[in-house]
C-alpha cells in the first residue's frame, strides 16, 4: 500500500505559464508558492529561437550578451533568457537559468561547432541531479561541474554526464550567434530541472 | 529469501488487514517518551536526553562477533541515508532521502505501508537527507526538504495535515527530526548556507497549527539583538538542522544552532548572538530562558547543531546537572543547566585545534588567534576543518560505563579565503568561492597517519579513556548499549562496526551495500534483540570524500543506495 502526497504544491509548479501559477497560488493561499517574481515584466516560458540572453546577476534593462563576454576557460557564466521584442526577461522560472562556456572552435568537430555558438555552448543551469545551480569548471578535464554533489557533465558531448549522481545529461541549448551578440537557436534538448521526487 | 518472496505474493492490501487493524497501534504518550520501554526506539537519540542509548543487552560484548543478518531492505533512494529505525512495539518508522517515510514489520521487514511527499519542481537540494520521524499520539511527523512539517497515521500511512514551516524560496528547507513533547511537535530549519534566518517553532500536534516560533537571531531590540549590524539579523544563519533534547522536569528544550551568515565574521561585526550556541526554551512559550555561546563570531563554518546532551555528571565531587556537546568548533564543552541560565564548567579540545588562544575559566568565552581566523580577502589555514571535529553526527552517552562516546574527525585542516557576497533570496549565502570549499582540505603527515576516531571520555575526570582509529573519516553516528557495546559506521569502507564500551576493542564488523552514515538504534521483539542502521552514502561524508580526493594520491569511490540493515544472534541450537 503507498500514499501519494504533495496534493497542493506540485500542481501550480507544473504548469508552463506564470499566470495559471499565481491564480493558483492566490486561491489556495499557500505560504511561499507563487511569489513577487511574477508580478511584473518577467515571464517564466521557456527559453525559444530568437531569444538573446543576460547575465544572470543584471538589473534593469537587459543588454544582449556578446561572443566576446564569454572567455575560453572561464567557470560557466550564468544567465536568463530574454525576448528581444519586449525586454521580458524570462527569469520567473529558476528552471530558465542559462550558463554558457566556451572552448576555442578550432579545436572543435564540425558536429560540436554546429550546436555552438563560435564555440560557444549553453546549457540548463539547473542541474538534473537535485536541482542545484550548475556554477563551476573543472578545468582539468573541461568539465561543467555541480559542486552540490559532485556532477559533472561534458559540454563537447552535448551535457552527457561525465562524472557523479546526476541521473541524465544537462540539457543544451543550441546558439546560433547574430553581428557578434549571442542567440539562442532552439528549445531545450530535454526538460530543466532536478529529478523528480516521487519515483 | 523464500519466506520473503511469498510476502511479496500476498501483496500488500492482506498485510494490511491481517497484520495492522486500526486499534493495533500503541499510541505514544508524554510519560512513554519521557521513561521509553527498554524494548523501543521511540525517537531520534533514543531518549529525551539525547544519550543514543538503549539499556537492552542481549547483544552483548561477549556474543556480538556472532551478529547476523536479520533482514535489509532497499529504500530505493541515492544520497545520505542518516535516519534511525525508530520503533514502536514492533513496528518500524523509516525516512530515507526524496522525503519518503517507510513503516515496516520490524521483526519480518514486511513493507507496511510508504509515503512520499512531492516536492515542488523548482527545489534545489543541496542536502537531500533526512534524520528521522517524531511518534506522539497516532501519528508520525516528518519534515521535508521544502519546508514542510506532514502528520501522517501512523497505522495507515495517510495523512492527517501538512503545514507549511517556511518559505523554501527563501532556503529553507527541514532534514531534523521533530521532537515531540506536551501535545506540540517541534520543528526547526536548514538553510544557514542560503542566509536564512534560524528558529525554533512548535505546532499543535492534532491540528498542525502553529503554537510559537522563536528566532535563534535576536532583532534590533531584543536582548542580544545588537550583537548584530543594522539588518544582517534577518539573514543571518543560526539555523537548527538537528533535533534538540528536552527536559520533563523544568519544560525546557535545549537546541543546538548553526554558525552565522554569511561565513566571513568581518561582514556582521559582534557576537552574532544566539548563532554558534545552545539555547533553552520553555516548551509552552518558546521564551528563550537561557543560552550559552560556544563561539562567538566564527568564521570557519563550526555549526554546533548536534543535540545538546542532558548528563548528570561529577565534577569535584559534585553531581552537575549538565549539558554536554562535543563541538564542531573541537572542543568538549560541559555546561550546567540552571532553572533560568545556562553555566559554563568546563571545555577541552578533543581534536587538533589551534584557533582558540584560550577559553575564560569564568565564562567559557574563547579568544582567537587573528591568523586562523578567516576574513573577507584574507586566506588562512585553521585546524579542525571546516567540518570540524565532529559535523551533526551524535555523540552516545552510557550511565552503565559513565562514558561520553564521539564520533570525531581528527588532525584534518582547512584553507579558506574569504570574498565578498551579496544576498539574494534562495541562493547561496557564503562568502567563499564553491571551488575553494570543494578543495578545501588540508591534510600533513598527521591528517595521512588518520582522520577518524571513536573516543570514549570519562567527563569527571576529563581524560580520554579508549579512542580507536579510522585511516580516513568517520561520519558514523554512534549508539550504545547496556551490552557494553558501541556501534557505529561511518568509514569510506562501507563497514559498520561494533565497539567493547569500555576497552574500545573492535569486536564486530560488516560491510553493507554503500557507507553508514545512519543513526543507528537497538529494539526487542518476542525476547530477541535487534540493531539496525541505514546505509546510504551521501552528502557531506561524500562532499568530505570529494575534498579527500582533491589532495590525496588515490580516488575512493564509495557506492550509493540506500538500505535498512537489521541485525540479530542466531537462534540457538
Ligand atoms: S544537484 Fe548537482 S550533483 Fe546533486
Amino acid at each position: 500500500m503507498r500514499t501519494p502526497g504533495g496534493r497542493s504544491s506540485g500542481e501550480c509548479l507544473t504548469r508552463r505559464t506564470a499566470l495559471h501559477c499565481l491564480a493558483l497560488s492566490m486561491a489556495t493561499g499557500m505560504f511561499g508558492e507563487g511569489g513577487p517574481a511574477f508580478a511584473t515584466g518577467v515571464d517564466s516560458a521557456r527559453p525559444r529561437e530568437g531569444d538573446r540572453l543576460v547575465a544572470e546577476d543584471s538589473e534593469g534593462k537587459p543588454k544582449a550578451l556578446q561572443l566576446l563576454d564569454i572567455k575560453i576557460g572561464d567557470k560557466p557564466f550564468g544567465a536568463f533568457p530574454f525576448n528581444p521584442a519586449d525586454g521580458i526577461k524570462r527569469e520567473g522560472s529558476r528552471l530558465n537559468r542559462i550558463i554558457l562556456v566556451r572552448f576555442d572552435s578550432s579545436e572543435l568537430t564540425p558536429d560540436q561547432l554546429a550546436r555552438s555558438a563560435d564555440g560557444v555552448f549553453a546549457f540548463s543551469g539547473v542541474c538534473p541531479h537535485r536541482g542545484c545551480d550548475v556554477t563551476e569548471w573543472n578545468d582539468k578535464d573541461r568539465m561543467i561541474l555541480c559542486y552540490c554533489h559532485l556532477s559533472q557533465f561534458d559540454p563537447r558531448n552535448q551535457g552527457a554526464v561525465f562524472a557523479g549522481p546526476a541521473p541524465r545529461p544537462l540539457p543544451i541549448l543550441p546558439l546560433k550567434s547574430e553581428q557578434s551578440e549571442i542567440v539562442i537557436a532552439g528549445e531545450f534538448s530535454s526538460e530543466p530541472g532536478g529529478a523528480k521526487a516521487i519515483d | 529469501m523464500k519466506k520473503s518472496s511469498k510476502h511479496l505474493a500476498f501483496g500488500a492490501s492482506m498485510l494490511a488487514l491481517s497484520i495492522l487493524p486500526a486499534t493495533a497501534y500503541d499510541s505514544v504518550t508524554d510519560a512513554r517518551l519521557a521513561s521509553p520501554e527498554p524494548q523501543n526506539w521511540l525517537q531520534f537519540r533514543g531518549n529525551y536526553a539525547g544519550w543514543g542509548y538503549s539499556p537492552l543487552a542481549r547483544i552483548n560484548a561477549k556474543n556480538v562477533s556472532k551478529l547476523s543478518v536479520a533482514w535489509v531492505y532497499s529504500t530505493g533512494q541515492l544520497e545520505g541515508h542518516q535516519s534511525p529505525p525508530i520503533v514502536n512495539n514492533g513496528l518500524m518508522f523509516v525516512t530515507s532521502p526524496g522525503n519518503q517515510v517507510i513503516a515496516l514489520d520490524a521483526k519480518t521487514g514486511a513493507e507496511l505501508w510508504r509515503y512520499q511527499h512531492q516536492v515542488p519542481e523548482e527545489l534545489m537540494q543541496l542536502h537531500p537527507t533526512n534524520r528521522g520521524v517524531a511518534l506522539y499520539g497516532d501519528k508520525v511527523y516528518f519534515g521535508t526538504t521544502d519546508a514542510k512539517l506532514i502528520a501522517l497515521d501512523a497505522a495507515t500511512g495517510k495523512e492527517a495535515w501538512q503545514v507549511p514551516v517556511a518559505d523554501w524560496k527563501s532556503g529553507y528547507y527541514i532534514t531534523l527530526a521533530p521532537l515531540a513533547a506536551e501535545g506540540k511537535i517541534l520543528v526547526g530549519s536548514s538553510g544557514g548556507e542560503l542566509g536564512v534566518r534560524g528558529f525554533v517553532a512548535a505546532f499543535d500536534a492534532s491540528t498542525g497549527k502553529e503554537a510559537w516560533r522563536t528566532f535563534t537571531i535576536p532583532a534590533p531590540g531584543e536582548p542580544g539583538g545588537d550583537s548584530w549590524p543594522a539588518d544582517s539579523y534577518q539573514r543571518g544563519g543560526g539555523s537548527t538542522w538537528v533535533s534538540g533534547s528536552y527536559d520533563p522536569k523544568t519544560r525546557t528544550t535545549y537546541w543546538g544552532t548553526g554558525n552565522a551568515a554569511p561565513w566571513m565574521p568581518d561582514t556582521r561585526p559582534g557576537d552574532n548572538l544566539y548563532a554558534n550556541s545552545v539555547i533553552a526554551l520553555d516548551i509552552e512559550t518558546g521564551k528563550l530562558k537561557g543560552f550559552h555561546q560556544y563561539h562567538q563570531a566564527d568564521a570557519w563554518d563550526w555549526d554546533e547543531v548536534s543535540t545538546p546532551m542532558l548528563i548528570d555528571y561529577q565534577r569535584e565531587g559534585k553531581t552537575i546537572s549538565g549539558l554536554v556537546h562535543a563541538g564542531r568548533d573541537g572542543y568538549l564543552w560541559l555546561l550546567e543547566r540552571k532553572p533560568e541560565s545556562i553555566g559554563y564548567v568546563a571545555s577541552w579540545p578533543f581534536v587538533r585545534q589551534d584557533v582558540f588562544t584560550s577559553v575564560d575559566p569564568k565564562s567559557g568565552r574563547p579568544t582567537y588567534d587573528p591568523s586562523k581566523t578567516p576574513g573577507t580577502g584574507k586566506t588562512v589555514h585553521f585546524c579542525p576543518s571546516l567540518w570540524g571535529g565532529k559535523d551533526w553526527v551524535p555523540e552516545a552517552y552510557n550511565p552503565q560505563t559513565k562514558l561520553l562516546y564521539v564520533p570525531a574527525n581528527n588532525n584534518l585542516c582547512s584553507e579558506l579565503t574569504g570574498e565578498k557576497v551579496s544576498y539574494k533570496a534562495g541562493k547561496l549565502y557564503i562568502g567563499v568561492a564553491l571551488s575553494n570549499i570543494l578543495t578545501n582540505v588540508r591534510m600533513d603527515d598527521k591528517a595521512l597517519d588518520h582522520v577518524g576516531e571513536v573516543q570514549a571520555w570519562d567527563l569527571s575526570t576529563g581524560k580520554q579513556v579508549w579512542t580507536h582509529k579510522y585511516k580516513e573519516m568517520n561520519w558514523g553516528p554512534l549508539l550504545t548499549t547496556g551490552g557494553d557495546l558501541v556501534f557505529g559506521g561511518g568509514t569510506n569502507d562501507r563497514k559498520f562496526h561494533a565497539f567493547n564500551a569500555k576497552t574500545g576493542d573492535m569486536l564486530w564488523d560488516f560491510p553493507t551495500n554503500s557507507g553508514v552514515t545512519g543513526v543507528p538504534s537497538t529494539f526487542e521483539i518476542d525476547g530477541e534483540q535487534y540493531v539496525a542502521v541505514q546505509s546510504g552514502w551521501g552528502v557531506d561524508a561524500q562532499r568530505m570524500q570529494g575534498a579527500f580526493d582533491a589532495v590525496l594520491p588515490h580516488k575512493t569511490v564509495v557506492p550509493q543506495g540506500g538500505a535498512i540493515w537489521v541485525f540479530k544472534l542466531p537462534k540457538q541450537g
